[in-house]
């Protein structure tokens, strides 16, 4: 199988460039035209000689797969499926506002961490994306031109596959690769303490933290992880983390009714995020199969928002969307074809 | 991979220590054991690497709180960074290894244990810790010769000892998955239930038992990330 070019970093394509006995530049060309010029073969890169080109296409694919399937939301959200070069599938959501639109990529296929409330879970882990196929997600999106931000919100932890998440970060921000800026991305994570570090050291891209209690016992029961890295360990790295200039860290709290929406967890929260320079978004739950919680009322809400801001802590209140099509936070999964696999499997 | 310096969750910094024994169990699944030069509460893991340019990944702790050797199980995975290194390892060797630290634990009262694979190891600490009052274990695997430390948890637990095998038939055990058999059971509702091993495992048998009715604060998973 051809090793696909799509995805790799300058330094990846420089040994690529070295292999076929081309000049150092010429990785900076084909990096050009993999992700400035979109081209999908080799023959198209006309200012590499013709040797090369066929050279490089002996050896190498640039392997782009459109989506495989689309649904769209009565509010304009749209979801697309896309396959993952190990099997199995993985979705994206593109979210148009009027003033912007946002693409939330995955990042593994399934997940290994288990949040009692987040529907990717459900279905285990089936495997890693490549940074090819995460940028694939960006790439072949029928409105790429028009994103103006990313965000690695979608299924996965993307600080459990953290190098083809930098490296694909990396192609994202670079001036050879598609020039974003770091402050239009965001990257979540539960939390996973020492590639949180890197991630913190190594690129400029905003962090959201999943948070969704403040306190350790009931966190423990939302989220495993907190059995490895609790939340007070987290914190304690980002207040020892340099967190300035444009970067920003954000924690995201679903709102659950009267587990996690009391003035107690308001006041306790704003007192464990005190010296840390961030904003809390607020989300509604969207409640998912065989679920034991419930969505807070919005009223509850706005009350927990107005709690935080009282005590100077910036909070927002994020809008649900694509919730008709199962697009909406915590709610992709392709569980049902991974089950659909095995049953074919037995 | 290496993903950071040493992990922050567990204490800062690991120790040198010596393979006091290590051999291979059951296919492709290990026990290794070294002194123990620190104490730890049942259920508890250790940060353990070969050496520093390996990163270091978390292990149960599958030994008695009283035990002299502490013992941990590990599955040998041929593309990974540790665990070849590991499997070779011989008595004598340097290993490299944290205190324990977590809060996977469990108490007194009635409790529902539920494992795969080596996620049986903190239930292994908790049985030869003297933990075994009103505690009963579903233990799954695919083959009988991975229902590890079977023996113990028959002779500490009786019949509130179910192994579950899903790829073998076997007399005394059941023939399907944990998840199979606890849909099949009417579960105590005041029990606590903890779960450990592969997080698929771990979520599905949590569905199962919130389903039942158990109120899912009662409801803890260790995954094996």
């Amino acid at each position: 199988m051809k090793e696909n070019l799509f995805g790799m970093t300058i330094a990846q394509l420089g040994k690529v460039a070295e292999s076929e006995g081309i000049p150092a530049y010429g990785a900076r060309q084909i990096g050009d035209w993999l992700y400035r010029k979109k081209a999908g073969t080799f023959s198209a890169m006309s200012n590499l000689p013709r040797t090369v080109r066929e050279s490089l296409a002996a050896h190498y694919a640039i392997d782009l797969q459109p989506p495989v399937k689309v649904t769209e939301s009565s509010d304009g959200t749209r979801k697309y499926l896309f396959a993952a070069e190990q099997g199995g599938f993985v979705e994206a959501a593109w979210i148009p506002e009027a003033r912007r639109s946002t693409l939330c990529l995955s990042v593994q296929v399934g997940c290994k961490m288990g949040c009692l409330f987040c529907m990717t879970g459900k279905q285990g882990f089936q495997g890693q994306l490549s940074s090819g196929e995460i940028l694939n997600q960006y790439q072949s999106l029928p409105e790429r031109d028009t994103v103006t931000n990313i965000v690695y919100m979608g299924m996965g932890e993307p600080l459990d596959n953290l190098p083809n998440v930098l490296d694909s970060l990396e192609v994202l921000c670079a001036d050879y690769g598609f020039g974003l800026s770091p402050t239009r991305i965001t990257v979540s994570t539960v939390g996973l303490v020492p590639a949180m570090r890197t991630f913190l050291e190594r690129t400029r891209c905003h962090l959201a933290v999943s948070l969704h209690t403040p306190f350790e016992e009931e966190r423990r029961r939302l989220m495993p992880v907190e059995n490895v890295y609790p939340l007070k360990e987290v914190l304690a790295e980002l207040r020892r983390s340099a967190i300035h200039g444009q970067r920003r860290v954000s924690f995201e709290y679903i709102l659950f009714d009267k587990l996690n929406d009391t003035p107690r967890h308001a006041r306790e929260l704003a007192r464990i995020l005190n010296g840390i320079r961030c904003r809390v978004n607020l989300i509604a739950f969207h409640p998912i199969p065989g679920t034991p919680l419930a969505p807070s009322p919005r009223d509850t809400m706005v009350q927990f928002e107005a709690h935080l801001r009282e005590h100077g802590i910036m909070t927002t209140i994020r809008h649900s969307r694509g919730q008709d099509i199962s697009a909406a936070c915590g709610m992709l999964s392709t569980r049902e074809l991974v089950r659909m696999k095995e049953e074919a499997d037995r | 991979m290496y993903i950071g310096r040493v992990p922050v969750a567990g204490p800062e910094k690991l120790k040198l220590t010596r393979v006091a024994a290590n051999q291979e169990i059951a296919p492709g699944i290990f026990m290794l054991s070294f002194p123990r030069a620190f104490d730890f509460i049942p259920g508890q893991s250790v940060w353990l690497t070969v050496d520093p340019e390996v990163p270091p990944r978390l292990y149960s702790i599958a030994s008695g709180n009283g035990d002299a050797l502490v013992e941990i199980l590990y599955d040998l995975v041929p593309e990974g960074l540790l665990t070849p290194r590991l499997a070779g390892m011989r008595e004598g060797h340097s290993l490299l290894v944290s205190s324990a630290f977590g809060p996977f634990r469990d108490e007194e009262g009635p409790s529902c244990w539920v494992a795969a694979g080596t996620g049986v190891a903190p239930f292994a600490s908790m049985v030869r810790s003297g933990l075994v009052r009103e505690k009963m274990l579903i233990h799954g695997s695919r083959t009988t010769a991975g229902l590890l430390h079977r023996g113990l948890f028959a002779d500490a637990l009786g019949d509130r000892y179910v192994p579950c095998c899903s790829r073998e038939a076997a007399e005394g055990v059941f023939h399907g998955r944990p998840t199979e058999w606890l849909t099949l059971q009417r579960l105590p509702l005041a029990s606590r239930y903890l779960l450990c091993g592969g997080s698929r495992m771990v979520v599905d048998c949590r569905d199962v038992i919130i389903a039942k009715g158990v109120p899912f604060e009662s409801v803890i998973g260790e995954i094996y990330f």
